[in-house]
């Protein structure tokens, strides 16, 4: 048995010439979530590390209870970690000192009010926000009527839409999908009959690619506007303008640094940008590719890059 | 007229509604907000003691040698290891090695082995007709390209169940023995059955580490209780002959429980071991939050890329699963014991499925060499039925979405939204005294008082208006569920034919996973409380349909007879005879209607409700321990009391019958 681990190993030293002296051949934890995007950049974090000489294993664990985990030492690296809605959790976790944050994924998340474009004829003007004024009627439902519905992510995602609602005088009612799946079954549904729907949408993801629309162009975002009421439009209110984009980081378990030095180096390098993200995942949920295909496709078309973070 | 007996209750239902039509005018004429909210001054912290008491579980709690958290790590390390095992043999093969270095020493079961020896088990079963049904489940798994989920699905099940078996049974003869422990572990059982799941799922996170282990766990949890009090059951309802045959022939304390009980139990525990099996496949989704992968994973990846087809197919794979281990333990529940074997035979003789089991592994796994498609199923052979839902979903959608669309807006104005507006608009005290009372007048002053003390706590933590919420989502869709079901159930407790359908049907509805119909619900009345209504009466349907054609079926043949002597016709005899008998039969019921739709809070919570369930998912994706466990008490609350309430009424009931 021996023997074939030894002949296994030497045909793995074998193919893989750029191989260095690994400092430890414990399994790094890489943690998956439940969306595409998120899936595919650990794969191919997972495929540099692997590159480099490191055994990696992925672990399918919750977005925000993952920290209890990278405190521990349980999971010890996870890919995206979203300004916009895990900064909270990702603040307090490297607070205690067992998580660091190991900087920028490259990935920008942006999330904002997104109309699907054939609405443009219902409501001319848009994507500027002050259309929104005098066309909320046709967003409204029987439920809503008539104010205009607007779909917001989940409750735990924040995003103040209500304050937005009041503070740039828009006729809208806020109602909360109770996860993301909610979120885009209604986008399918409207766009499937052409109906009117404005809601939350966040990229990187498919749904962007998928359905033809645009964000709103609300008036541009500032920490002044979101803690001043007299900065942007509305001078008596704070949330008068757009959502912050954010970029989305990735976090490690303390310990990585220590125990696998070599491979905390190349998780600091790694990025990915939110072009190459989302045709990755359009492959993936509209096409129907395997994720570890698209990765190795990834992996082949940016040999030099993942060469130059190695090293 | 109105009988004094009937005076009580409407005089209860007037002030209740007067109060809760007024409750504004109430406050504003007398200044006194503290009618409509509960202040929060007087607000007890529990959220805060619960998360400071896990936080010190976690980092200091010690017994000396070793810590808590040590203590649990050890225990998943103990799980750990059959599952790996499990695991290894059906779905990753043996490996030896790490990452890059990793070399397989055997593969896993072939499709091809898994399916022969489920038929085999079926077969020692029950016979070829069973083995056939199980073997075609297989077939499904395989064809439609689940194998391999599945696979690790059926190992957390493997592993999970003989536990909860296990534990269940231990703790049943405990029970059985020691009269307080059966009276201390009863609140602890009502707990575990309706604590929403994800309201410890933190915790245990926390406890046992990241991966299946606590998924595991968690499912354990959830899926032991039944087996805990059938087999107290079970064992408190041995004959007492059988028992006094034990003495006689002079056992031991030990020889009486396993030579004597235990085996003369068998079949009701069987029961138990079938509860068991179920109630882990419905942990299958939520466990594959925590890590568990398998099939459950896939129904929740899929429906996260609105991929409507691939989630049926992965959720019917659950559903086939759930059926062919139902259908095998049950089977077993009812199998008679083997003649006992000729002692002159060989070991092959005497075990002849052993033998017949060895030579499937050992010959799958040599022709598997030869023969690839004999391991592993290949790829271009399988089915996908996805473009034909999505296509389905698009033509209901453009289809029909006005139509539903209106039905969807008249119950809104007509029963959802003023329900909603008379349960939430109940002041807290009220609301504290009129339970109180109600539970008191049904089932005495101790209940009542218990049933006020809930309440009070659920008030008392700032959760009252959330609680009125759950109460109006579950009223209102366990009516409708119970107005649906009941019919449907005496339908088919009449008709022999209908009775195996409507099975089918109601099997189906309660394993396939809710997250399943949930996206086309949504897709089809958007988010929002009348999504969540459909979703909970959908899951909530099965006990109203079982129970009440149980009732009808079981009502005394000769009483029936006697109604056909009388001269009944069709109709007097249901009404008349049948429906009253089935009275108690028809509260269990209306009691597990109430408990399903409750346990599907939290699952609404995902369309979008503003529920308890939706305060106990907000604390699960903030990893709060506190919060979490704080809601899913008041959860627990509200099913204890509903519960009690409705045990006391079926009580009443037999007693009328006198059918005790």
């Amino acid at each position: 048995m021996k023997h074939i681990a030894m002949s296994a190993a030497l045909a793995a030293l074998a193919t893989a010439p750029a191989l260095a002296e690994v400092e430890s051949q414990d399994p790094i934890r890489l943690t998956t979530h439940d969306w595409t995007g998120q899936i595919v950049n650990a794969t191919i974090l997972q495929d540099v590390l692997e590159k480099a000489g490191y055994n990696t294993e992925l672990v399918q664990a919750d977005y925000i209870a993952q920290f209890a985990g990278l405190k521990t030492g349980d999971l010890h690296v996870a890919v995206e970690m979203w300004e916009t809605t895990g900064r909270e959790a990702m603040d307090e976790a490297v607070a205690t000192g067992n998580v660091v944050n190991m900087g920028e994924g490259g990935l920008v998340a942006i999330e904002e009010w997104w109309y699907p474009s054939y609405m443009e004829d219902r409501c001319p003007g848009l994507p500027n926000w002050e259309a929104l004024k005098d066309c909320a009627s046709e967003f409204a439902t029987s439920e809503t009527a008539p104010m205009g519905r607007y779909l917001g992510g989940p409750v735990t995602w924040g995003g103040f839409d209500e304050e937005r609602v009041e503070a740039l005088g828009l006729d809208f009612e806020v109602v909360h999908a109770g996860t993301d799946a909610a979120l885009f079954a209604e986008l399918e549904s409207a766009y499937q009959r052409e109906a009117p729907i404005i809601l939350w949408v966040y990229t990187p993801h498919w749904a962007s690619v998928k359905y033809d629309g645009k964000f709103i162009e609300f008036p541009p975002y500032s920490k002044e506007c979101y803690e001043d009421p007299a900065a942007s439009v509305n001078p008596d209110a704070t949330y008068d303008c757009a959502k912050p984009s954010g970029p989305i980081w990735k976090v490690a378990w303390a310990g990585v640094e220590e125990k696998w030095p070599g491979a905390a180096e190349i998780i600091r390098n790694y990025t990915l940008t939110n072009e190459e993200m989302s045709a990755m995942v359009s492959a993936v949920d509209l096409d129907g590719k395997s994720i570890e295909a698209v990765a190795e496709e990834w992996m082949a078309a940016n040999e030099e890059k993942v060469d130059g973070w190695i090293n | 007229m109105i009988a004094p007996g009937a005076l009580f209750w409407w005089a209860l239902l007037a002030v209740t509604w007067a109060l809760s039509t007024w409750s504004f005018q109430l406050y504003k004429a007398l200044d006194a907000r503290w009618i409509i909210r509960f202040p929060k001054g007087w607000q007890i912290d529990f959220e805060g003691w619960i998360s400071a008491a896990m936080k010190w579980l976690l980092e200091d709690a010690t017994f000396g040698l070793f810590t808590f958290q040590d203590l649990t790590r050890f225990v998943s390390s103990l799980i750990e290891l059959p599952y790996d095992l499990a695991r290894a043999a059906l779905a990753d093969g043996f490996i030896t090695g790490l990452g890059s270095n990793a070399v397989q020493i055997a593969p896993p079961l072939g499709w091809v082995a898994v399916t022969a020896l489920m038929m085999l088990l079926a077969l020692y079963a029950r016979g070829w007709g069973l083995a056939v049904l199980v073997g075609a489940c297989f077939v499904y798994l395989a064809v439609f390209g689940q194998w391999d989920s599945a696979m690790v699905t059926l190992a957390s099940v493997v592993i999970a169940v003989p536990i909860g078996v296990l534990g269940g049974l231990a703790l049943g003869i405990a029970c059985y023995r020691l009269a307080w422990v059966e009276r201390s572990l009863r609140p602890v059982l009502d707990l575990m059955q309706t604590v929403p799941i994800f309201a410890y799922l933190v915790p245990i996170l926390f406890l046992f580490g990241f991966g299946p282990v606590s998924a595991l766990v968690a499912t354990v949890i959830y899926a032991m209780p039944p087996m805990v009090r059938v087999a107290t059951v079970a064992l408190q309802s041995v004959p007492p002959e059988v028992v006094e045959a034990g003495h006689m022939a002079g056992c031991t304390r030990r020889q009486m429980m396993w030579k004597v009980l235990v085996p003369s139990a068998a079949p009701t525990l069987m029961v138990g071991v079938n509860q068991v099996i179920m109630l882990s496949l419905n942990m299958v989704i939520i466990a594959s939050m925590i890590g568990a992968g398998g099939l459950g994973f896939d129904v929740l990846s899929a429906l996260r890329r609105l991929d409507i087809g691939g989630g049926i197919e992965a959720g019917l794979a659950i559903v086939v699963i759930a059926i062919a281990l139902d259908r095998v333990s049950q089977a077993f529940a009812r199998r008679l014991p083997d003649a006992a074997p000729d002692r002159g035979a060989g070991p092959l003789q005497r075990h002849p499925y052993i033998t017949a089991a060895l030579a499937v592994v050992v010959a799958t796994y040599l022709l598997g060499l030869a023969l690839p498609a004999l391991q592993d199923f290949p790829d271009r052979l399988t089915l996908t039925t996805s473009a034909f839902w999505e296509e389905a979903m698009r033509w209901i959608n453009v289809t029909f979405f006005d139509t539903l669309d209106a039905i969807k807006s008249a119950f809104l104005t007509y029963l959802l939204l003023p329900v909603k507006r008379f349960f939430t608009g109940i002041p807290w005290a009220w609301g504290i005294l009129a339970t109180g009372l109600a539970a008191a007048r049904i089932g005495g002053w101790r209940l009542g008082l218990m049933a006020a003390v809930m309440a009070g706590l659920i008030a008392c933590v700032g959760l009252w208006d959330k609680a009125m919420t759950t109460v109006y989502l579950c009223g209102v869709s366990v009516l409708i569920a119970y107005a649906i079901g009941v019919p449907l159930g005496i339908w088919a407790g009449q008709r022999a034919g209908a009775h195996a359908w409507v099975g089918a049907f109601i099997d189906t509805l309660q394993t396939l996973p809710s997250f399943v119909y949930l996206i086309p619900v949504v897709m089809l009345f958007r988010v929002g409380d009348f999504s969540a209504m459909i979703a909970v009466v959908l899951y909530a349907l099965a006990p109203a349909v079982r129970y009440a054609a149980h009732g009808v079926r079981s009502v005394d043949p000769q009483m029936i007879e006697a109604g056909l002597v009388a001269g009944c016709t069709p109709r007097q005899l249901l009404w008349r005879i049948k429906l009253p008998l089935a009275a108690p039969s028809l509260l269990l019921g209306l009691n597990q209607t109430i408990m399903l739709a409750i346990s599907m809070l939290v699952i609404t919570a995902l369309v979008g409700t503003r529920d308890l369930g939706q305060e106990v998912y907000i604390a699960l994706t903030k990893a709060n321990v506190g919060q979490g466990i704080v809601a899913g008490l008041a959860v627990a609350f509200i099913a204890i009391v509903a519960d009690r309430v409705i045990s006391a009424m079926a009580a009443k009931s037999r007693e009328r019958l006198g059918l005790t």
